[in-house]
């Protein structure tokens, strides 16, 4: 216990190296299902984004040229961003577009947080449009998220919970579907991935059998940056490249729902 | 740690504990009350009481129903509870003809404008659909299963109830979520497109109720919850119109001769078709408070509270589409203290809100004596169960006590201080090799 606090100290004094992720030691699950008791946003205009992106969000001292230019609104959406590897990655992609990972596991999110701040040091003016938030997506989108707010979300890597009693705590089901088409504009995409393939499959018979998803056509798929990141940009992904592992990627996009 | 398991061991058994429900046709045709695992329903019409047969081959209700509800033109009736049963009742002759098996406990049912759907709620958060009558697509018979049409994330769904114009059916749980969603004209292939999420209340969801005054065709919707307030929102966009809270109005409710002691949930809401009647139930109030809404204005406010005696504390409140009479019942499905077997129930019938429509501060609303109440002393013994109720005052003051119980250990989340969840995490099996 007193190592991981001297090592955390060590961390605040010098905020601009990374910090290193042997300190943020974490289980692998976390239970989505029980009660949470981290503090939950009432409403989506509940929640404070000027404190996750300080760049975006000018001090009331320096708005007097644009106060009449609405706020800037969270585009991406990484669910169980883990360590944070795609945040970084997709980050000086689309500078000027918001991000946010979503984590359940607070050592995660602590660590994530951190790596941010320090990436920021480092680079000024770079990786001020990503952040992260501790909670649990499965129960709290709508919380965060207004209707048709996202344009992408991501689920890379999520637990596969193999044994059929615990289907219903993966991340991607026909239900919670429905929350996440509320979620995604019309033209939104959903991005998942997976090294477990009777995951890969579920996850693309949910996707297949919502009517508010269709599949994304390969060669677009191949011209979109983002989807080279999926299986490089992630510690997980990294993971499964290192052991020589397969991966199932099923990318959809959300359509309007036909009258029927 | 073994005090925890203490707890929840009793918890569980407590929450067994099921309030008396009370709806009424939306004609004014008939009455029904559940109480456990009793269904007694009185002809208000023909004045008599309804003797119920089960046509459907399954068995009848074993254990308490906790949703009882008809369809908007009362041909339909549907009950459901903790037996894992969904029953569905013609109301012209009172024949069940239909018994549907749930695979979890029924929190919560409700009837498709149409009459040609039951929907049904359980205690995983899944809303689960019934077709009723012939396939309407040209398909062969229906079956008699139920398909899951949507899910609110493993979190107790607490009301279920369609929009006035039933293009909407409204889902509450005790995650302070409230979601509106488009009920497709072919619900078994599933309702998965979310109108909006009606966000606000900070604690558990217990009710919902839509009214639609004349000037307003696509209505408002009222939720009351464990936060101790009644919100009233565009259900359309989710926009939170305005928050009536009697947790912070506590010292209007005294003033009028009422205690509010222990918890002040907000246990049920109705709302006459057009509004302007609406009535609020809370907990450990003896009485029920009528509430005034000013859709121009988007207003609730306090309109009367009506005031009952000592030991009367309504579990659920029952209106009809031409709302002459408030009705509501106190009652439990069994005392834990008391070990009574007899279910007990006290109806209780409020009147005058017609006198005056148009100026709905001057509500003569009073306490209909029992050889009062339409049907009279022959209503009160069907659905009471017995005529003396009146006078177990004891038993009344227990069900009170009982219903608080059961709502605490239902709905209220368990808050443990951070040095218990300290100490629950020191018992963690991966840490335990560390010291």
């Amino acid at each position: 216990m007193s190592k991981n606090n001297n090592s955390n100290m060590r961390q605040n004094g010098q905020s601009a190296r990374l910090p290193r992720k042997r300190f943020y030691r974490a289980r692998a699950h976390s239970n989505p299902l029980s009660d949470s008791h981290f503090p939950i946003p009432i409403s989506p205009a509940d929640v404070d984004y000027s404190q996750h992106y300080p760049h975006f969000f000018p001090s009331e001292r320096s708005d007097d040229d644009n106060g009449s230019v609405p706020p800037t609104k969270v585009r991406f959406a990484d669910i169980g961003c883990g360590f944070g590897g795609l945040l970084v990655g997709l980050s000086p992609l689309f500078p000027d577009i918001l991000m946010i990972g979503m984590e359940l596991r607070d050592k995660v999110t602590e660590y994530v947080k951190e790596r941010i701040l320090a990436l920021r040091a480092t680079n000024p003016g770079k990786y001020e449009n990503i952040s992260v938030v501790r909670t649990n997506s499965m129960k709290y989108i709508p919380n965060y998220f207004e209707k048709g707010q996202l344009s992408k979300m991501f689920f890379l890597f999520p637990d596969p919970h193999f044994k059929e009693k615990n289907h219903r705590r993966r991340v991607i089901s026909l239900q919670l579907l429905d929350e996440y088409a509320y979620a995604l504009e019309v033209g939104g995409i959903i991005y998942t991935i997976t090294d477990v393939e009777e995951l890969g499959d579920w996850m693309r018979s949910c996707l297949e059998d919502h009517p508010m998803f269709k599949a994304v056509p390969e060669e677009e798929l191949e011209a979109d940056p983002v989807v080279k990141l999926l299986s490089s940009a992630t510690e997980e992904g990294q993971k499964v490249a290192r052991n020589g592992g397969q991966t199932f990627r099923a990318v959809y996009r959300r359509i309007m729902l036909e009258d029927g | 740690m073994e005090e925890n398991l203490i707890e929840e061991g009793e918890s569980s058994r407590e929450g067994e504990v099921a309030p008396a429900l009370i709806v009424i046709h939306p004609r004014d045709k008939s009455a029904a009350v559940a109480v456990g695992p009793e269904l007694r329903v009185y002809d208000i019409a023909g004045n008599c009481p309804i003797s119920l047969s089960d046509d459907s081959g399954g068995p009848s209700h074993s254990e308490s129903i906790r949703a009882i509800g008809f369809g908007a033109n009362g041909s339909v009736f549907a009950s459901a509870g903790d037996d894992k049963l969904v029953k569905i009742w013609m109301t012209d002759s009172w024949h069940c003809t239909k018994t549907v098996y749930a695979e979890k406990r029924v929190s919560a049912v409700a009837v498709s404008h149409n009459g040609q759907h039951v929907v049904f709620a359980d205690k995983f958060g899944l809303v689960w659909a019934i077709a009723l009558g012939e396939g309407d697509e040209g398909q062969a018979p229906i079956d008699n299963k139920a398909v899951p049409i949507l899910g609110h994330y493993c979190s107790i769904i607490t009301s279920l109830k369609f929009s006035p114009d039933g293009w909407f059916i409204a889902s509450a749980d005790r995650d302070f979520k409230i979601r509106i969603t488009v009920f497709p004209k072919r619900p078994r292939k599933g309702a998965h497109e979310i109108q909006s999420f009606c966000l606000g209340h900070t604690d558990f969801v217990s009710c919902l109720a839509f009214a639609r005054p004349i000037d307003y065709p696509q209505g408002f919707l009222l939720s009351g919850g464990g936060d101790s307030t009644v919100r009233l929102w565009d259900f359309i966009s989710g926009r939170l119109l305005h928050t009536c809270d009697f947790g912070a109005q506590a010292g209007l409710v005294k003033s009028n001769g009422t205690e509010m002691e222990g918890g002040s949930a907000v246990i049920d809401v109705c709302a006459s078709c057009d509004g302007s009647l609406i009535a609020v139930a809370i907990q450990s109030l003896h009485g029920i408070i009528l509430l005034n809404c000013d859709f121009s204005a988007r207003t609730l406010s306090i309109a009367k509270v009506v005031t009952m005696e000592e030991s009367y504390v309504p579990t659920s409140l029952g209106l009809s589409d031409l709302p002459k009479h408030l009705w509501m019942v106190m009652g439990v499905s069994n005392i834990p203290t008391l070990g009574t077997t007899k279910l007990l129930s006290r109806v209780r019938v409020v009147s005058g809100f017609l006198k005056d429509p148009s100026d709905s501060s001057v509500r003569n609303a009073i306490i209909m004596g029992d050889s009062e109440v339409p049907g009279s002393e022959k209503l009160l013994e069907k659905l009471q169960g017995s005529l003396d109720v009146a006078e177990e005052e004891v038993t009344l003051a227990a069900t009170a006590a009982a219903v608080k119980t059961s709502v605490h250990n239902l709905l209220i989340k368990k808050q443990y201080s951070l040095e218990k969840r300290e100490l629950q995490k020191r018992s963690r099996n991966d840490k335990k090799l560390k010291q």
